[in-house]
């Protein structure tokens, strides 16, 4: 059963209506440490939320190996590539605590939002600012804040 | 009238030294003479290396025992002569000085660190956990460069096992095996949940980290009265007095450290101040 997306705050844009219409069509995904979600230059299929637990973002860094990025938690949201053409993982992910999400598939979730440009709007506004809040918060960590000034 | 302890620096013994972090270390210090009068949560002193100088630094822990608790950061000559001082090393003290963070009257408690700005935090996590009935919830955000930068790992362990305490640490850059939270701490703050009419924020660490989380919690509702930030400029005489540390129209050695996000908003965001 979806849990009530009254309490995601990434969904407060929407209308408790359009939640509810997003909750109808998602999905609960339980996952255990180690499952790998998916790989860079997949296509990006399925929307995330994460309602608890944690996802890693990586990337392969030749010389490295899997180099993590970005951490996925509770209450935000894993993966943007759905949403934008040519719908596919810039990006890999890795389940690394007991992990549930709230899963889409991500074409539905497109036809939603073409269907019903109110949903369609509030959605993307709700994206934006995920994305605005990560894009803001990449840009702090490269300003490099906590290093010593000596 | 001004205590002659505001001017005069006290002799403080160091009892301890802890190592934190490559390039940071908690000094237990003990009375040589009479004690400072009690410091408050988000209060400073004024340490005096012997020889060296003096800097501002704020109390990082706060025991019963009259002893003082100073973390110290390497950055500079003055302390780096007291991050490098060893048990027996005396050391002058002046203050408390400045105000201290406000943590009554409130339901919820999020603090949120980064860097060493965790130090003046660390009374405030221990304050709301004497006193955890009072509190709803209490939430700690501490963000760091790396793993190994967090100061108190044991005790943020702690904390986060038992204690009633929720604790979210996140690391910009990772190490190996670090399994934790990357990336800054204005993301768990978008994200988690948030009572925004019972909750008061207490913020410490670079200034455009305290910007940017003050500004993900007033916009999730958070009134700015209720996010409290502790600000650092050039304190000296710690009185009021001399205008080194002086911020718009704040004195911040008197008129902070600790100050309430509207007065600290406008200043913060101009240039050079």
């Amino acid at each position: 059963m979806i849990p009530d997306l009254d309490t995601v705050p990434l969904l407060g844009a929407l209308t408790p209506t359009q939640r509810a219409v997003l909750a109808g069509t998602g999905e609960l995904e339980t996952h255990r440490p180690g499952t790998r979600l998916f790989e860079e230059g997949q296509p990006a299929d399925r929307a995330r939320v994460v309602l608890c637990g944690c996802v890693m973002v990586d990337i392969p860094v030749p010389g490295r190996g899997s180099v993590a990025v970005q951490s996925i938690g509770p209450g935000e949201l894993l993966g943007l590539s759905w949403f934008v053409p040519p719908y596919r993982w810039h990006f890999g992910a890795t389940v690394v605590s007991p992990t549930r999400a709230i899963a889409w598939d991500a074409a539905r979730l497109r036809e939603l939002a073409e269907e019903d440009p109110a949903l369609g709007y509030r959605l993307s506004l709700a994206l934006a600012e995920a994305m605005l809040n990560r894009l803001q918060s990449t840009r702090l960590r490269l300003l490099d804040l906590y290093r010593n000034p000596r | 009238m001004i205590p002659p302890a505001a001017w005069l620096p006290t002799r403080y013994r160091v009892e301890r030294r802890t190592r934190e972090t490559a390039d940071s270390a908690t000094l237990t210090l003990r009375p040589a003479d009479e004690p400072l009068a009690p410091f408050r949560p988000g209060q400073f002193a004024m340490l005096y290396a012997h020889g060296v100088g003096e800097v501002p630094i704020s109390v990082s822990g706060i025991p019963e025992t009259g002893d003082l608790v100073h973390t110290i950061r390497s950055v500079g000559a003055v302390s780096r002569a007291l991050h490098d001082s060893t048990p027996g090393t005396v050391l002058g003290v002046r203050g408390p000085f400045g105000t201290a963070w406000r943590l009554d009257g409130v339901d919820d408690l999020l603090i949120v660190a980064g860097g060493i700005g965790l130090a003046p935090l660390r009374p405030a996590v221990r304050h709301a956990l004497t006193h955890r009935h009072r509190y709803r919830r209490v939430v700690l955000v501490a963000g760091a460069r790396t793993p190994t930068d967090f100061l108190y790992r044991d005790e943020l362990r702690r904390w986060d096992d038992d204690s009633g305490v929720e604790v979210l640490l996140t690391v910009d850059q990772p190490g190996d095996g670090w399994t934790g939270r990357i990336g800054f701490v204005t993301e768990p703050l978008a994200a988690m949940p948030l009572d925004p009419g019972r909750t008061i924020a207490l913020l410490c660490g670079p200034e455009p980290m305290m910007r940017a989380c003050a500004g993900v919690l007033i916009g999730r509702g958070v009134p700015d009265h209720r996010v409290q930030v502790s600000l650092e400029r050039n304190m000296q005489c710690g009185t009021g007095r001399c205008g080194h540390c002086q911020l718009g129209p704040l004195l911040l050695c008197r008129d902070g450290p600790v100050v309430d996000y509207p007065v600290a908003a406008g200043l913060l965001s101009v240039k050079e101040l």
